[in-house]
C-alpha cells in the first residue's frame, strides 16, 4: 500500500481538529439538553487522556524506574493542586535525578 | 478601552504560554524522535494547536497509518472541543461575529477555554484575541525549540523532558479524580482497557489511534449511562 504523503496527513489532521472546534462555535446557538450526550462529552476528555497516558507514560523516558518516579511526582504535585507547569516540571526533575543516580550506580555499557 | 481589553487578554494568556512552551518543547522532541523533520513538527503545531491530538497523530504519520485512522483518532480525541465550543458560543457578546468565531475557534484549547469561561459575564473579540495570542506563540516556538534542540541536548535531558507531556495530562486528570468518583472510575476503565490493548496478543496489533478511540468511547459511554451528570452540575462543569 502506498503511504500517504506528509502534507496529506497534515491536511486531514488539522482539518478534522479545526472543524470540530469551529462548527459548534459557528452553528450552535442554543443549549444541548440530552443528559446522556452531555455526560458522554463530559467524560470523554478524561478517558482520552487516561488511555493515552497509561501505559505509554511508563515508556516515555530512558527506563521504567525513572518513569515511575516522574509519574509518582506528577501525581503527588497534581493531587496537591499545583499548576500544569509545576506538575510537568516536577515530573521532569524527578526523572532527571533518578536517571542521574542510576547512571552513577549502574553504568550503562550501551 | 479596546487596548486595555486586549492587554488584559494578553496578560491572562501569558501563564498558558509558559505552560505550553515546556509541553510543546517536549512534543518537538517526541515528534523528531518519532522520525518527523523539524519543520514537519512545527507545521503540525502551528496548524493543530492541541497536545493530545498531536501526540496521537505523530505515531500514525511515523508508522504510515491510514488517513481514515488519522481522521477517526483526531475526531474522537478532540471531540471534547466540540463541547467547549458549544459552551463558549453561549459566552460570546455581539462583537464576536461569524468570521471572528471561525478564527477564534482555531485556538480554543482546553486552557484557553478554561480562562475564557472563568470571565464574568459575556466576552468580546478584543479580549479573546489577546487571550489566544500568547498560547499560540508559546505552542509554536516551544515546538521549534524542542524539535531543534532534541538533537543537541544530552540524552539525560531529552529523556527527562519526555515525561513532561504526560505530567501535564496527569495534572488535568487528577483534580477530576479527587472531585468525582465517577470520573475516577471512568479514568480507571480507560487505563485498564488501554493496558489490555498494549499487552494482550492480537489486541496489541490494533493501531494506536484506534486503541485510544475504543478505550475512551467505551469507558465514557459506560459512565454516561451508569452515572449521568445532574443537569445542575452540568452547568457548573461546562
Amino acid at each position: 500500500m502506498h503511504k500517504p504523503g506528509f502534507l496529506l496527513y497534515l491536511l486531514v489532521m488539522a482539518g478534522v481538529t479545526y472543524l470540530i472546534r469551529m462548527l459548534p462555535l459557528v452553528l450552535v446557538r442554543k443549549k444541548l439538553t440530552n443528559r446522556y450526550v452531555l455526560s458522554f462529552l463530559h467524560y470523554i476528555p478524561y478517558a482520552v487522556l487516561s488511555a493515552m497516558t497509561v501505559p505509554a507514560c511508563f515508556y516515555a523516558t530512558g527506563n521504567i524506574y525513572s518513569a515511575v518516579a516522574g509519574i509518582g511526582m506528577a501525581i503527588v504535585l497534581a493531587y496537591r493542586g499545583k499548576s500544569l507547569l509545576i506538575v510537568a516540571a516536577g515530573a521532569c526533575v524527578a526523572v532527571f535525578f533518578v536517571e542521574l543516580l542510576l547512571g552513577v550506580l549502574v553504568p550503562v555499557s550501551a | 478601552m479596546k487596548k486595555t481589553l486586549f492587554l488584559r487578554g494578553i496578560s491572562d494568556g501569558i501563564p498558558i504560554c509558559l505552560g505550553y512552551l515546556s509541553v510543546a518543547f517536549a512534543f518537538g522532541i517526541f515528534s523528531v524522535g518519532s522520525g518527523l523533520s523539524i519543520w514537519e513538527s512545527v507545521l503540525i503545531s502551528v496548524t493543530n494547536v492541541t497536545s493530545a491530538g498531536q501526540l496521537a497523530g505523530v505515531p500514525i504519520i511515523a508508522s504510515g497509518g491510514s488517513l481514515f485512522e488519522m481522521a477517526a483518532s483526531q475526531l474522537v480525541i478532540n471531540l471534547r472541543y466540540a463541547l467547549m465550543s458549544i459552551s463558549l458560543s453561549q459566552k460570546l457578546d455581539s462583537s464576536v461575529t461569524l468570521p471572528h468565531r471561525a478564527f477564534i475557534a482555531f485556538v480554543n484549547t482546553d486552557e484557553v477555554f478554561a480562562i475564557a469561561s472563568a470571565q464574568e459575564g459575556r466576552i468580546g473579540r478584543t479580549y479573546l484575541y489577546g487571550l489566544i495570542l500568547p498560547p499560540f506563540l508559546g505552542w509554536s516556538f516551544g515546538t521549534l525549540l524542542g524539535a531543534a534542540a532534541g538533537d543537541v541536548l544530552p540524552s539525560l535531558l531529552t529523556s527527562a523532558l519526555g515525561i513532561a507531556i504526560y505530567g501535564m495530562f496527569i495534572a488535568i486528570v487528577t483534580p477530576q479524580v479527587k472531585r468525582s468518583r465517577a470520573a475516577a472510575l471512568c479514568i480507571t476503565i480507560a487505563a485498564g482497557l488501554s493496558c489490555l490493548f498494549r499487552f494482550l496478543p492480537v489486541l496489541s496489533e490494533v493501531p494506536s489511534g484506534f486503541v485510544i478511540i475504543v478505550c475512551a468511547v467505551i469507558s465514557s459511554a459506560v459512565l454516561a449511562f451508569a452515572a449521568p451528570l445532574e443537569l445542575a452540575q452540568e452547568d457548573e462543569d461546562a
